[in-house]
């Protein structure tokens, strides 16, 4: 539209006006179609949809910022000395949280060790080998582990797994493995073995689930391809579709590391509860998520409560920087399409 | 593999090897086999909750208030409403947030800043539940003074966003573009096309994106712990601190009372069917065409 604050001379002058009179016209015969609230209802809205957007980095701001903020006191206290020190001591006020990092990172070990080979074997045989009609009933009954609440877990595993564990598999674990040290002491069934099993069981969907998304995205001439070279089918998994999926497969199981690391209930209900490094699995131990839950509302003193955030802080950061890892494993694989594993 | 042309070439195909087929064979039943044991534990916990949870069950259970310890009887009606107070707030909260957040994501969400919220929000879900208690310790708790349900309302709202987020996101993408451009040409407004035509195109999905959060938040203990703290009595106001249904199952099953591993068993029952009645209450609704929409 020409700008009447320029009229240039050797135009004829009717044109801006016969524009200005169209759009009148237009308001007129259609007033179903004002503009009011349009480009103000606009603006509002696209601020308004922004800032949800920015609550989300907002929260994580948050998040590191009280985490930061409450735990300076413990911090300046202890230094670097707090995890490397086992000295857990609230009436002197000594803070160690070593054996805390221990039993986190032992019981999340243990429960890998379990699940990866099941999870994968699942993901395996939902892609490749079961019937179509199969497929669909298998992952959701595999995904309803993952819509069990912890605490449900932690009763489930009090009352069924523990008497299990210390009546029938850990005497036959003592007897056959406890030469290596990992298996010995008396068979109490809570202990760090229960707390692993539990995890492995929780954290199972969670890498099946991803492992199987990756697996469907290698394309179907893969399969075709190596099949033709003569392989088995065996040979087809592991050379034309296992080897293609590998970095979203590892991804999927530091997800589950991710959610090993920070599950709380239903392993302070079943790991004994108690601050010890011990090598033997059958021992109780204790987790960082473990002694926030226990003592945190009881916390007396700032110096406690804050050597508690300050191993809320580090489980925070470890699990933020595992998720990321497994969040970028898992992009390049299925190339930024959105994953549905609920970690 | 010269061998493999070769024998294409004589047309003459060599058996596969004994210890080949095996091998085919063995890892075949393996992964039959983790099936089974995962399907194990998964069979093993429903069965023992509705074995144990229906024969723990009882009107009492429902609307009775906890007896003091050591009396038997006795029901958890306050950590029952309690926890759909404490669930309110979070929703409250949380869903208009992450519903916002979700529409940005696919609306305005197409550049780099999109790209860097789709990733924190990826993150934050896998934030510690624990770690989140601690931060609705510290924005509401530190300044109330005490422990309330609004502290766990809040710190649950935290942990619905991303999913809502992230799924939101999702189904209004498979809106299709063709519709909005419709829109537009009718001289409808952008804020208006979003949210009477795409988010209303996508309505049954994004219901579906609430009931995941819902049924992931319902069944959470560990932010609770600090925040709503629990409650013998009944507590309807938002200030002050709350019962709460897996809270109590808690203490329950760590108790040494068997009528409380009983009634934990009954209240892990409650909650269950709480959460799978739901989110198939919202289903129903959303395909008998009410909401109806396309995804």
């Amino acid at each position: 539209m020409a700008n009447p604050a320029f009229p240039r001379p050797d135009m004829p002058g009717p044109q801006p006006v016969a524009a200005a009179k169209v759009t009148a016209d237009a308001a007129e015969s259609k007033p179903l179609l004002r503009a009011s609230g349009g480009e103000s209802g606009d603006r509002v809205f696209q601020s308004a949809i922004t800032a949800c957007g920015l609550a989300v980095l907002g929260v994580l701001g948050l998040i590191v910022y009280e985490l930061v903020r409450r735990s300076t006191l413990s911090w300046h206290a202890f230094g670097f000395k707090f995890f490397s020190s086992s000295e857990w001591d609230p009436v002197n006020e000594q803070f160690g949280a070593l054996p805390f990092v221990y039993g986190t990172l032992v019981s999340s070990l243990v429960a890998l060790v379990i699940a990866v080979p099941l999870s994968l074997g699942v993901a395996v045989f939902t892609t490749e080998m079961c019937p179509k009609r199969l497929r669909g009933p298998l992952s959701f009954f595999v995904e309803l582990l993952a819509a069990i609440p912890s605490v449900i877990y932690g009763l489930w595993a009090i009352f069924v797994l523990v008497p299990l564990l210390s009546q029938y598999v850990q005497p036959f674990l003592a007897s056959t493995l406890g030469w290596t040290g990992l298996f010995s002491g008396p068979p109490y069934g809570i202990g760090m073995l229960a707390a692993g099993i539990i995890l492995a069981i929780m954290i199972i969907p969670i890498i099946s689930s991803i492992a199987r998304e990756v697996l469907q995205v290698v394309p179907q001439h893969q399969r075709e391809a190596v099949l033709a070279l003569g392989a088995t089918r065996w040979e087809m998994i592991r050379l034309g579709v296992l080897r293609n999926a590998r970095a979203g497969i590892v991804g999927g199981i530091i997800l589950g590391l991710g959610r090993a690391l920070g599950e709380t209930m239903a392993v302070t209900m079943v790991i004994g509860n108690r601050p010890e490094i011990s090598k033997s699995l059958f021992a109780p131990g204790y987790t960082m998520a473990s002694v926030l839950a226990n003592e945190f509302s009881e916390a007396t003193g700032d110096t406690y409560l804050s050597a508690l955030i300050e191993i809320g802080l580090a489980l925070f950061l470890v699990t933020i920087i595992v998720n990321a890892l497994a969040r970028l494993m898992v992009w390049t694989v299925t190339r930024g399409q959105p994953t549905r594993g609920n970690a | 593999m010269p061998e493999t042309v070769s024998a294409v070439h004589t047309t003459k195909i060599p058996p596969i090897s004994l210890s080949r087929r095996v091998t085919d064979r063995v890892m075949t039943g393996l992964a039959v086999l983790t099936v089974f044991i995962v399907l194990a534990p998964l069979i093993a916990i429903f069965g023992y909750l509705v074995y144990r949870g229906i024969g723990s069950i009882s009107w009492a259970f429902l609307t009775h208030m906890p007896k003091p310890v050591g009396e038997p009887g006795g029901g958890m009606a306050n950590a029952i409403v309690g926890s759909l107070m404490i669930l309110g707030i979070a929703s409250i909260i949380g869903v208009p947030f992450g519903i916002g957040a979700g529409i940005y994501l696919s609306e305005f969400g197409r550049n780099r800043m999109g790209s860097v919220i789709r990733f924190t929000a990826d993150v934050l879900n896998g934030v510690p539940s624990i770690v989140i208690g601690i931060v609705g310790y510290a924005i509401v708790v530190l300044y109330q003074h005490h422990f309330s349900a609004l502290a766990g309302g809040v710190a649950l709202s935290i942990m619905m966003v991303p999913t809502i987020c992230r799924t939101t996101e999702e189904m209004l993408l498979l809106v299709p573009q063709a519709l909005r451009e419709a829109a537009y040409g009718l001289g409808v407004p952008r804020w208006r096309t979003t949210l009477s035509i795409v988010l209303r195109t996508a309505t049954s999905g994004v219901i579906t994106g609430i009931m995941l959060a819902f049924a992931r938040i319902a069944g959470e203990t560990a932010p609770l712990l600090f925040t709503t703290l629990g409650n013998q009595f009944w507590n309807l106001r938002y200030d002050q601190p709350t019962a709460a249904l897996p809270l109590q199952i808690y203490v329950y099953a760590n108790s040494a009372y068997d009528d409380w591993h009983r009634q934990a068993w009954a209240g892990s029952f409650v909650l269950i069917v709480l959460i799978v009645t739901s989110v198939a209450a919202v289903r129903y609704v959303v395909r008998r065409g009410t909401l109806g929409g396309t995804a």
